[in-house]
């Protein structure tokens, strides 16, 4: 992957709370079709960086510009949180969860291919009348939920409401709701917390699998095992500030990384740093 | 220097559009009747005199206004709900002033600041009691459950309350003389005369009076730690120890209690009140409560003055008619900028 | 409270009680030559306190005797019962709505005109509130702009019933886009206080706007609707409906011809919003409702999506809004009061959010008993605001809590229980 081209080039990124600075000048470049990896301690940043990424907040400085492999070119400081979804094709899951909990797995699927529906159903007015591609474009909905559904081993539950599932089950109908949106940057905000072993590698073979088949992916995650298996960069924050980046043998060599990390304790961590942008 | 007096853009617009609508002729057809005031517009003295007359009367009629909007910011801040039964409260609390007031009379109590003083005790402590009885029976065995409950029985102890005052007190419009008739006269203008009646200097020593006892309260107290407390956060407030639904209840006694308070002030304001004050009163302190930015004890001052204000002055030199309109819109387009209100917390949406 | 011995919390209960009711009840202000006149009422004091220690005894007593069951489990049971009941409930529901003129007195059938705009109303409501989740307090506006606008139009063009009813209904539409717009990014209560206004203005405007409206004295000689061009009036020459089916022209004709008008307008209504659920359209609103950071982050529109159920809401308020002007023949700003909205609203609460069923039942419950206890006279509005604080306490969820899933994978899906299912924040 070494001649892979940038996808995300985050420059000079800046965000302030008040006169909380939660990141400072942070650039970065996450590569096409590989899986990067954003580390650190509580409080590092990296959550809010993710939250500038995909819009929900605006930067106080700096540019996210995201190439497609056609060429397009998009400046995601500057779009509407929605745009960056729609047109950007940048998608994300949430460190808590947060799926339509009264709704059934499937269905979660299908508002998560909203857009092309609608645009298929006449902005929803041919629909009522049973005119339209409509019905063609659920059948073709319905099989890409299917699809991710075997691929996240939920087929069995689909019919069941998102919010009965089991917590493992959630993080991977969240990155399965995500893909059905057809991304080309997955932003994965701790899928591993709170997963058993073995479902950990199964999500490792998932992440795998995903950018195989093109999508790149943007990880924060504190499970080093996992972050040194299936990364293929890393970048390390701490206190708002990039501290390095490199691949996983570099990262793990770097001793700026080993004394933000093992130097002094989390609980030290989230003391000092203020607290993880919410 | 010019642009220190340029109107904001709403207001030139609104001025404009005066402009425009009287040139067309068609605020005739409005009913808003612009027209009417253009005679105290003759000298530059007597506008003056005017203005500063319409903002004494505004600041009072603010003051009451803000009275009754603390009682809808506190219960809003600590359990996230409309009350809107509060406003009938507020109705409860002049009816029981008119009670209170004609007992005394009969009573032969006829020393004003010692029958006011009774009146407001007893107004204050027995809405005090309605408000604690509300939130027992209608409120809380809906905590923590489905938000828009609370809601709909909020309306439903709303309409039971007009309906109560109606059935027991009759439909009917109640007067009461004038309790401190005169006032001050500050100016003359070209025989305009500016007062500041005893009744409006009563009503703003009364006001601020309970809400510097109010302010002491909830910022020295224990009682007014707690509430804070669980205005942040209401659960952790349960596990630290503090009794929620103690607290949850002296802060309607609390809220209730100024409401009436402002009862009694606006019974002595305007002589009459009827069973259906509370909707009218209720819906445009809420609407300052909001504007001021909910939640915020200050905010709903502030809110209720200029919620005054906008209605008084928009009155005096607009059309009455559309007053409730003024202010109104002024609330919308105060969202539409500040979407938490003047002095609501902007809190970062958490993601 | 509950530690506390029956005899003695009853005993504390009737204390407060004096305290509300001894000045309120107690002391009556009648206006005399002097002013006020305080008239006593000791016994009516005396019999309100009795009567509250009595059932307060009687509650507690009664608790004791049964352990209490598990919060909420006696809400979530009847809830599913109603659910389930819903397969054989809608087909006995809809053929006595269908037969109902045929057997039914004159008055009856006004009833069910009345429950049945309340119907549409509230499945009108239900959209926004019940599957949005946006909490409108001024759907009475958009009421109030379909009937206005009918009259008006009607007044000024000489169209009929079936020309204008479109036009009231996107005129309600473009009222819903035009405010929500600018106040639909305001979340949660914010919302409701600007609906509530926007519903203030609009009724101030039709009160105050003479020359338009006709102010407090409304527009009267509405046109009534016709059936293909056939007029229901008390002759029978040709161009009436008695005339062309050669019957004795009778005031029951019109009558049962208003209520299928509204039965259809309803039925039309739950049509539309029962394929809107299955569609994408429908199914984003109730995801804007679970939840719409989530919503956001897979690229919709959540101010677009927004308006479309303030709009699609808004339209069925004014289809509703037209009928009941032209079922009326008169209107005035009277009618859209902020209690029509609060009605409204207890109506899709009470039933439960988002369930088209639990509206039906709704109003049979808030507007079909009311009616029946007429002769209460001013004890009926009291009994009202009680009772929707009864209601609210007992089954906080309402009458239908449990959702059916928009869209399966082959097998049958069971219903979502209610403690699922988000009740939004817009």
């Amino acid at each position: 992957m070494a001649a892979a081209e940038a996808l995300l080039e985050v420059r000079g990124l800046g965000m302030r709370f008040g006169g909380i600075v939660a990141l400072d000048d942070v650039s970065f470049t996450a590569r096409r079709g590989e899986i990067t990896a954003v580390i650190g301690p509580n409080g590092a940043g990296k959550t809010t960086a993710f939250n500038c990424i995909t819009g929900f907040y605006r930067p106080s400085a700096g540019s996210l510009q995201l190439t497609h492999a056609d060429g397009r070119g998009f400046a995601l400081a500057a779009m509407p949180g929605h745009l960056i979804a729609r047109r950007a094709r940048v998608a994300r899951t949430f460190q808590n969860i947060r799926l339509f909990a009264g709704m059934t797995v499937l269905e979660n699927l299908l508002v998560a291919q909203h857009v092309p529906l609608m645009a298929a159903t006449g902005l929803g007015v041919l629909a009522i009348l049973g005119l339209g591609r409509y019905r063609a474009a659920e059948r073709h909905a319905i099989a890409k939920a299917r699809l991710w559904l075997e691929r996240t081993d939920l087929l069995a539950r689909a019919d069941d409401p998102a919010g009965a599932l089991p917590y493992g089950a959630q993080r991977r109908l969240e990155i399965a709701r995500a893909m059905c949106t057809d991304p080309v940057l997955l932003c994965l905000d701790e899928p591993a917390a709170g997963l058993n072993p073995r479902e950990t590698a199964a999500l490792d073979a998932l992440l795998r699998g995903i950018r195989d088949e093109g999508c790149s992916l943007l990880l924060i995650e504190h499970d080093m095992g996992m972050v040194m298996r299936v990364s293929d960069h890393i970048i390390v924050l701490d206190h708002g500030r990039k501290l390095g980046d490199g691949t996983p043998a570099e990262i793990r060599a770097d001793p700026r990384v080993i004394a933000a990390y093992l130097g002094e304790d989390e609980e030290d961590a989230d003391h000092l740093a203020p607290a993880d942008a919410p | 220097m010019r642009a220190i007096f340029r109107l904001p853009p709403g207001l030139a617009c609104m001025a404009g559009m005066q402009h425009a609508l009287v040139e067309s002729g068609l605020d005739q057809d409005l009913g808003l009747g612009w027209r009417r005031v253009a005679s105290w517009r003759i000298t530059r003295g007597v506008g003056l005199a005017y203005a500063l007359q319409q903002l004494i009367n505004g600041v009072t009629l603010g003051m009451i206004y803000g009275l009754i909007a603390v009682g809808y910011t506190m219960v809003y801040g600590i359990i996230g709900m409309i009350n809107f039964a509060h406003g009938d409260v507020f109705m409860i609390g002049a009816f029981l002033s008119l009670i209170a007031l004609s007992g005394l009379a009969s009573l032969g109590i006829t020393a004003v600041p010692l029958a006011l003083a009774i009146t407001l005790v007893f107004a204050a402590a027995l809405a005090a009691l309605y408000g604690w009885t509300i939130e027992r029976v209608a409120y809380r065995p809906l905590r923590g459950s489905f938000r828009l409950a609370p809601l709909i029985s909020a309306i439903g102890m709303s309409i039971t309350l007009q309906n109560f005052a109606q059935v027991t007190q009759g439909a009917r419009v109640k007067p009461l003389a004038p309790l401190v008739p005169g006032g001050l006269v500050l100016t003359r203008a070209g025989g305009f005369a500016v007062q500041l009646s005893w009744m409006q200097i009563t009503i703003a020593v009364t006001t601020v009076l309970c809400l510097a006892v109010f302010t002491w309260l909830v910022t020295k107290t224990p009682l007014g730690r707690a509430m804070r407390a669980c205005e942040q956060d209401l659960k952790m407030a349960g596990l630290l120890g503090i009794d929620t639904d103690r607290t949850i209840g002296l802060t309607f006694v609390i809220g209730t209690a100024l409401a009436a308070v402002a009862g009694l002030l606006f019974l002595l304001y305007y002589g009459a009140i009827d069973f259906y004050i509370g909707f009218i009163a209720g819906v445009k302190a809420f609407t300052a409560a909001v504007l001021g930015g909910i939640g915020s004890l200050p905010g709903a001052v502030l809110g209720g003055l200029l919620i005054g204000l906008i209605e008084t002055f928009w009155s005096a030199y607009f059309s009455v008619q559309y007053k409730d309109v003024a202010a109104f819109s002024l609330l919308a387009v105060t969202l539409v900028f500040l979407p938490t209100g003047l002095l609501g917390r902007t809190d970062v949406e958490k993601v | 409270m509950s530690q506390r011995a029956p005899l003695l919390d009853a005993f504390l209960s009737a204390l407060v009680a004096l305290g509300l009711f001894a000045p309120m009840v107690g002391l009556e202000t009648t206006v005399g030559v002097h002013g006020i006149v305080l008239v006593p009422r000791p016994l009516a004091v005396a019999a309100l306190v009795g009567a509250v220690f009595v059932l307060r005894l009687a509650v507690r007593l009664w608790q004791a005797r049964r352990p209490p069951a598990p919060a909420g489990a006696g809400a979530v049971r009847i809830g599913r019962a109603w659910a389930g009941m819903g397969r054989f409930l809608v087909p006995v529901l809809l053929a006595a709505a269908l037969l109902m003129p045929w057997v039914a007195s004159r008055a009856t059938i006004d009833l069910g005109v009345l429950l049945l705009t309340y119907v549409m109303l509230g499945w009108g409501l239900n959209i926004v509130v019940g599957l949005a989740g946006l909490l409108d307090l001024g759907y009475v506006a958009f009421y109030a702009v379909g009937a206005y606008a009918y009259a008006l139009i009607a007044e000024n063009t000489g169209l009929g019933f079936w020309s204008c009813l479109p036009a009231a209904g996107a005129l309600a539409a473009l009222w819903g886009i035009t405010l929500g717009f600018p106040v639909l990014r305001l979340r949660g209560d914010y919302l409701a206080i600007v609906t509530l206004a926007f519903g203030e203005i609009i009724r101030i405007v039709l009160l105050n706007w003479v020359s338009l409206t006709g102010g407090p004295n409304g527009i009267a000689g509405i046109p009534r609707p016709t059936l293909f061009g056939l007029r229901f009036t008390m002759t029978d020459d040709p161009g009436t409906f008695a005339g062309f089916f050669h019957l004795v022209p009778s005031p029951v004709q019109r009558q049962m011809f208003l209520y299928y008008i509204i039965l259809a307008l309803a039925l039309l209504t739950n049509w539309v919003t029962l394929r809107l659920r299955r569609q994408p359209l429908g199914r984003v609103w109730e995801a804007l409702r679970e939840d719409e950071i989530a919503c956001r982050s897979l690229g919709i529109n959540i101010t677009t999506t927004k308006l479309t159920a303030f709009a699609v809401g808004a339209c069925f308020g004014g289809f509703a809004g037209a009928f009941f002007a032209t079922r009326q023949g008169f209107i005035s700003p009277e009618s859209f009061t902020f209690m029509e909205s609060a009605t409204v609203l207890a109506i899709v609460v009470l039933g439960g959010m988002g369930s088209q069923l639990g509206v039906v039942l709704a109003t049979l419950i808030m507007i079909g008993a009311p009616e029946m206890f007429r002769a209460l006279a001013d004890y009926r509005m009291l009994i009202f605001g009680l009772a929707l604080v009864v209601m609210m306490v007992l089954r906080p969820r309402g009458l239908v809590t449990e959702r059916k899933p928009s869209v399966t994978l082959g097998r049958g899906a069971a219903a979502i229980p209610a403690a699922l299912i988000a009740e939004g924040h817009g």
